[in-house]
């Protein structure tokens, strides 16, 4: 039986009194899009929603940050950093990035053939934006323009 | 990120999901997804565990390339967190409280000297 976080998280919610938090029920189905060739002749690209940054970049705030990072693929795994309003689930990344941003590990698949190739950047930004206005205006357009201009043949998308 | 995963889709590019909350994955019905039954921030395998990561990347990479159906999600990578599924208790105890950061628009840096090497970098773009 797997955790039901819609059902727990809304509880604990009208426990403290807030308005209920609204997730994303899509209504209709999603579009299709097989793969163009095997991943070990793709391009890929990833996403992670962990609130990651490279040491140098700038941290994400917590009020619906709809930014994103651009983390060079060589970027040595302890110049990794995580910033997202669930602090509460990063203690292990914080240690371990690998965990929720297995960089080191998709350079090593890169290597092995297992992936033709990691695009020159993998993405990252803060998963917690409760407008989901903002999500669709903002953050979703801009991450299509980003793979695109990466000119990836598939995408890996990892939430925390 | 089912918002994105849709839309990537709907331009052209095929998309994975690796999820670990599967209420919410579903809810957003994304062309592919896999679950991770691991309590959530632990996506991609264990803490210091390569050997987890690697097994739980290199299956989902497999179903990337396997799946030939919208909107499935594989359920049964059989990857156990711990013995009895004991986490999933706490996940779920309502009792905690708000676990959130307060909610601002001042950049959160894990470390101090993050801040200062940011802030390092912009100084010396804008000169």
């Amino acid at each position: 039986m797997s955790v039901e976080y819609i059902k727990s998280i809304t509880e604990r919610y009208q426990q403290l009194g807030y308005a209920p938090y609204k997730w994303y029920a899509a209504e209709t189905p999603p579009a299709w899009q097989p793969l163009k060739k095997p991943l070990s002749e793709s391009r890929l690209g990833m996403l992670s929603t962990a609130g990651a940054y490279a040491l140098g970049q700038v941290a994400y705030y917590y009020k619906d940050d709809t930014s994103h990072r651009a983390i060079p693929k060589d970027t040595p795994t302890q110049d990794l950093r995580f910033s997202h309003i669930t602090e509460n689930y990063l203690p292990d990344a914080r240690q371990d990035p690998n965990c929720v941003l297995p960089l080191e590990h998709l350079r090593e698949f890169e290597g092995d053939g297992v992936i033709g190739e990691l695009a020159g950047e993998v993405f990252s930004c803060m998963g917690g934006v409760y407008s989901q206005r903002r999500v669709r205006e903002e953050l979703v357009p801009n991450m299509l323009q980003a793979f695109q201009a990466q000119a990836v043949d598939a995408a890996l998308l990892i939430p925390l | 990120m089912c918002l994105i995963a849709r839309h990537l889709e709907e331009n052209g590019i095929p998309t994975l999901i690796i999820a670990s909350a599967l209420d919410i994955t579903r809810s957003g019905r994304p062309p592919r997804a896999v679950f991770v039954d691991y309590p959530l921030g632990h996506t991609t395998g264990k803490p210091f565990d390569a050997a987890d990561q690697k097994a739980i990347l290199r299956e989902a990479l497999a179903a990337f390339g396997r799946i030939d159906t919208p909107e499935t999600i594989v359920v049964d990578l059989g990857h156990s967190w711990d013995a009895d599924g004991g986490w999933k208790q706490a996940a779920t105890d309502t009792s905690s409280g708000d676990q959130r950061q307060p909610r601002d628009t001042s950049p959160r840096y894990q470390y101090e000297a993050d801040r200062l090497a940011a802030e390092a970098r912009w100084a010396t773009a804008a000169s």
